[in-house]
C-alpha cells in the first residue's frame, strides 16, 4: 500500500477482529466466584508474589456489571445455583467462564445430593482448570488459555441478525 | 448409672414417662415417652440442683427397618454445675413431636435443621422452613432411604428454565 510508504512508521493496519481481541484479552476484569480453598488460591494469584495483573486482570471486579471473566472457584452447592447464575446473567458481553478447580469442574469429592457436579450443568465453561485445588500457576496458565480463545474470537460471532 | 442424681429424680418425678434408661462411656441417657417431653425438659432446665440450662444439641437418629424407626435425642449440659445428660424420644415415621423451643431458644435453629434432613414434624414450632436445602428440594437427605447422590432425575434444563424465570 503506497499509503503506508509515506507514513513509515507512524501508522499501521490491522483488522478490527485482531486489534478488538487484543485490547480484550489483554484486559480481562474477572469477576471472583470463591467459595472454597480454591479461592485462597486464587488471592494468592491475584497477590504481589504470581501478580495476576502482569496478565492484564489488573483487578477483581467484584460487580459483574464491570466484569467479563468469571472465576468459578470452589464447590457450587444446588442451593447456590440461583446466585451463580444471576450474577453470570449480570455480566455484560461478551464474557468467559472458568471452572477453577475440581469442584467446580466435576463436583469434585463431593459426589453427594447437595453439590452440583460441575457448573458446566448450569453455564458455559470455557476453561477447566483441575487440581484441588489448582497453584496459582495452574490458574495463570488457565487465564492465559482464556486469552488464547480470546485471541481466536470473530466479532462476526457475536453480532446477533 | 444407680447413684445419677438425674436419672433418680426423673424415675421419682415421672414415673409413667421414663420408659428406659442406659448408660454408656460413663454417659447417661434415658427413653422418655412423647407425651410427657416437654414437661420433662422444664422439670430438667428449672430444677434447682440439675439446672440444665444448656441445649449443647439436637438432633435425631434414623434406624430405618427398626419400629419406632426415628429417635430423637436432646444433648443437655449445665453451665453450673457442669454435668451431662440425654433425653431421646422414639418417633414413629409421620409422628411429630412438639416444640421444644419454648425450652431453650437454641432449638430453634436445630429443630429446622432436624425438620430439613429428617423430615421430623415439631408441633408449635414458631418458623419450620427449611434451613440448609433449597426450598424447593425434593425430600430429605439425611433419612436412610435417601439416596447419597441425590434424586437422580434431576433435570438442570428444568431448573435453569426456573431460575431464568424468577428474575
Amino acid at each position: 500500500m503506497g499509503l503506508e510508504e509515506v507514513l513509515v512508521d507512524t501508522v499501521f493496519g490491522t483488522t478490527v477482529d485482531k486489534a478488538v481481541n487484543w485490547a480484550r484479552k489483554n484486559s480481562l476484569w474477572p469477576m471472583p466466584f470463591g467459595t472454597a480453598c480454591c479461592a485462597i488460591e486464587m488471592m494468592a494469584a491475584f497477590c504481589s508474589r504470581y501478580d495476576l495483573a502482569r496478565f492484564g486482570a489488573e483487578r477483581m471486579s467484584f460487580s459483574p456489571r464491570q466484569a467479563d471473566l468469571m472465576l468459578v472457584a470452589g464447590t457450587i452447592t444446588h442451593k447456590m445455583v440461583p446466585v451463580l447464575m444471576r450474577i453470570y446473567r449480570q455480566m455484560t458481553e461478551p464474557k468467559w467462564v472458568l471452572a477453577m478447580g475440581a469442584c467446580a469442574s466435576s463436583g469434585g469429592l463431593f459426589n453427594t445430593y447437595s453439590v452440583l457436579q460441575g457448573i458446566d450443568r448450569v453455564l458455559p465453561v470455557d476453561v477447566y482448570v483441575p487440581g484441588c485445588p489448582p497453584r496459582p500457576e495452574g490458574l495463570i496458565y488457565g487465564i492465559m488459555q482464556v486469552q488464547q480463545k480470546i485471541e481466536q474470537d470473530k466479532i462476526a460471532h457475536h453480532v446477533t441478525p | 448409672m444407680e447413684d445419677n442424681l438425674t436419672l433418680k429424680k426423673l424415675k421419682e418425678k415421672f414415673p409413667d414417662y421414663v420408659l428406659d434408661a442406659g448408660e454408656f462411656r460413663d454417659q447417661v441417657y434415658v427413653y422418655v415417652d412423647k407425651r410427657g417431653v416437654l414437661e420433662v425438659l422444664n422439670f430438667l432446665r428449672d430444677d434447682a440442683q440439675l439446672n440444665y440450662d444448656f441445649l449443647t444439641d439436637l438432633t435425631a437418629v434414623d434406624n430405618l427397618g427398626k419400629e419406632p424407626r426415628f429417635e430423637m435425642v436432646y444433648n443437655l449440659y449445665s453451665i453450673k454445675y457442669r454435668h451431662r445428660f440425654r433425653v431421646k424420644v422414639s418417633l414413629a415415621e409421620d409422628e411429630s413431636i412438639p416444640s421444644s423451643v419454648e425450652v431453650w431458644k437454641t432449638a430453634d435453629w436445630h429443630e429446622r435443621e432436624v425438620f430439613d434432613m429428617f423430615g421430623i414434624n415439631f408441633e408449635g414450632h414458631p418458623d419450620l422452613r427449611r434451613i440448609m436445602m433449597p426450598d424447593d428440594y425434593p425430600g430429605h437427605p439425611l433419612r436412610k432411604d435417601f439416596p447419597l447422590q441425590g434424586p437422580e432425575d434431576v433435570d438442570y434444563e428444568e431448573m435453569m428454565k426456573k431460575h431464568l424465570k424468577s428474575d
